[in-house]
C-alpha cells in the first residue's frame, strides 16, 4: 500500500488523520500468506522449528518479549513461559480455519515497537496488561502461521515446533534477563539498548509496509 | 547475530533479497563519512558527559532515527536533509571539542533533532528490491555499533591526556562536518 498521496486526490486530510487511517488499512487488508516454505528433512515438527530460525521479526519479538518478562522479575518470565506459546498455538489453530487474516508485516512491526518501547523504557508493566501483551504478540503470529499451515506449506504439526522453539527461547533468555535484572546498572542497560534496537526495527517494519 | 540471520540459500524465505537486504542496511550507516562522523560523535560526547548520558544516548537515539527513516519511508519530506546531517557532525563535533555539559534532556534533544534527519536518509536511500526487515536490522545494528565505537574510543576521557585527544577529535569531527557543510550549502 502506498501511502503517498495520489493525483486523484480532491480532499487533503491532515497528515496524523491519513496516517492512523493508513496503519487502520494496511491491518484489516488481508494479505496472501507467503509462506516460508521450509522443509527440513525432519518432520513436521523441525519444519516448525527451521521456520522459526529464518524468521527474524518473530525471533526479534520473541526476545524482545522474554526481555521484558525477565527484567519485569520471575513471576512475569513464568507467565511469559506458558502463555506464549499457548497462545502461539492457539492462534495458529484459529488460523487454520482460514476465518481470520492478518497483515503481519505491519501487526509483527507495531508489536516489536511496544515491546521494545516497553524494555528500552525499563518501566514495571502492570499485572492486568502483562497477559494481554504477551498473549497478544504470539496470538497474531500464530494466526499468520495458522493461515500458512491451511496453505499446505506448513505442516499442521510445525505449529507445535514453533511454540516448542518460543518456550525454550523465552526460557533462555528470560532467566538471563532476570539474572541481568539483579546485576550493576550497566547490564540492564545492555537489555534497555536492545529494547531500542527492537522498537527502531519495529517502526522501521511499519514504515517499510506502509509505503 | 550475523550467524542467525544467515540466510540459508535453500532454504531462504521466498521474500526478496534477504542476504541483499542486511548487507545493505549494515552498510548504509557506514558507507559515508558524514552518517559515521556524526554516530561516533554521539559515542564520543555519551562517553565524556559520562553517567547517565552515556546510557540514555544510545537508547534514544535508535528509536529517534527510526522514527526519522519511518517518515521517509512512508514519503513524508523533510527539508534541509543534507544540511542537518552535515550540521550534526559539526555541532556534535564542537560539543566534544568544548567539552560543553548541558543538561541530560538538552543533550538527549540535541542528539534526538540530528537523528532526524539521519533516519530520513536512510529511509529513503533504501534499495527497492531488498528485503526490508533484513535492511532494518542492519541498519540499527551498523548505527549502534557506530555509538559503541564512538563510546569505546571516548573511554579514554579518564586520563588527562586522553581528554586532549577526545578535544582533538571532536574537532576533527568539527571540521569534517564544515567540510560537508559546505557541500551541502553549495
Amino acid at each position: 500500500m502506498n501511502s503517498r498521496g495520489g493525483a486523484h486526490r480532491t480532499r487533503q486530510r491532515p497528515a496524523p488523520v491519513r496516517f492512523v487511517v493508513s496503519v487502520l488499512a494496511t491491518l484489516a487488508f488481508p494479505v496472501l500468506a507467503r509462506a516460508h516454505l521450509v522443509n527440513s528433512g525432519l518432520g513436521p515438527f523441525y519444519d516448525g522449528v527451521t521456520h522459526l530460525a529464518l524468521s527474524p521479526d518473530e525471533l526479534l519479538g520473541i526476545v524482545g518479549l522474554a526481555l521484558l518478562a525477565g527484567l519485569g522479575g520471575a513471576a512475569f518470565g513464568r507467565m511469559a513461559l506458558f502463555t506464549l506459546p499457548l497462545a502461539w498455538l492457539a492462534g495458529g489453530l484459529l488460523g487454520m480455519t482460514g476465518r481470520i487474516t492478518v497483515n503481519l508485516p505491519t501487526a509483527t512491526g507495531l508489536a516489536l515497537i511496544v515491546i521494545g518501547t516497553l524494555v528500552a523504557l525499563d518501566r514495571q508493566v502492570p499485572f492486568a496488561i502483562r497477559p494481554v501483551i504477551v498473549g497478544g504478540f504470539g496470538l497474531v503470529e500464530g494466526l499468520q502461521n495458522g493461515a500458512v499451515a491451511a496453505t499446505g506449506a506448513l505442516p499442521a504439526g510445525g505449529l507445535l515446533g514453533i511454540a516448542a522453539t518460543a518456550f525454550v527461547l523465552v526460557a533462555l533468555v528470560a532467566a538471563g534477563a532476570v539474572a541481568i535484572g539483579k546485576q550493576p546498572p550497566w547490564t540492564r542497560i545492555v537489555a534497555r539498548v536492545a529494547g531500542s534496537w527492537i522498537a527502531a526495527i519495529g517502526l522501521l517494519m511499519t514504515g517499510w509496509a506502509l509505503r | 547475530m550475523a550467524v542467525c540471520f544467515a540466510p540459508f540459500a535453500a532454504h531462504a524465505h521466498v521474500e526478496g533479497d534477504m542476504a541483499g537486504g542486511l548487507v545493505a542496511g549494515l552498510w548504509h550507516p557506514v558507507s559515508g563519512l558524514d552518517h559515521v562522523l556524526a554516530m561516533v560523535a554521539v559515542g564520543l560526547w555519551g562517553a565524556q558527559l559520562g553517567k547517565p548520558a552515556v546510557w540514555s544516548l544510545p537508547v534514544a537515539f535508535p528509536l529517534v532515527m527510526a522514527i526519522g527513516a519511518f517518515l521517509g519511508l512512508v514519503g513524508m519530506g523533510l527539508p534541509g536533509v543534507e544540511i542537518g546531517i552535515a550540521a550534526s557532525a559539526l555541532v556534535l563535533g564542537a560539543m566534544v571539542l568544548t567539552e560543553a555539559r548541558p543538561p541530560l534532556w538538552l543533550a538527549t534533544t540535541i542528539v534526538g533533532a540530528f537523528a532526524i534527519f539521519h533516519g530520513h536518509a536512510h529511509g529513503t536511500e533504501l534499495p527497492e528490491d531488498a528485503s526490508g526487515l533484513l535492511y532494518s536490522i542492519g541498519f540499527v545494528t551498523a548505527t549502534g555499533c557506530l555509538h559503541g565505537c564512538g563510546i569505546a574510543l571516548g573511554l579514554v576521557h579518564r586520563w588527562p591526556a586522553g581528554r586532549v585527544l577526545l578535544r582533538v577529535a571532536g574537532g576533527l569531527v568539527a571540521l569534517g562536518g564544515c567540510y560537508f557543510l559546505r557541500g551541502a550549502l553549495v
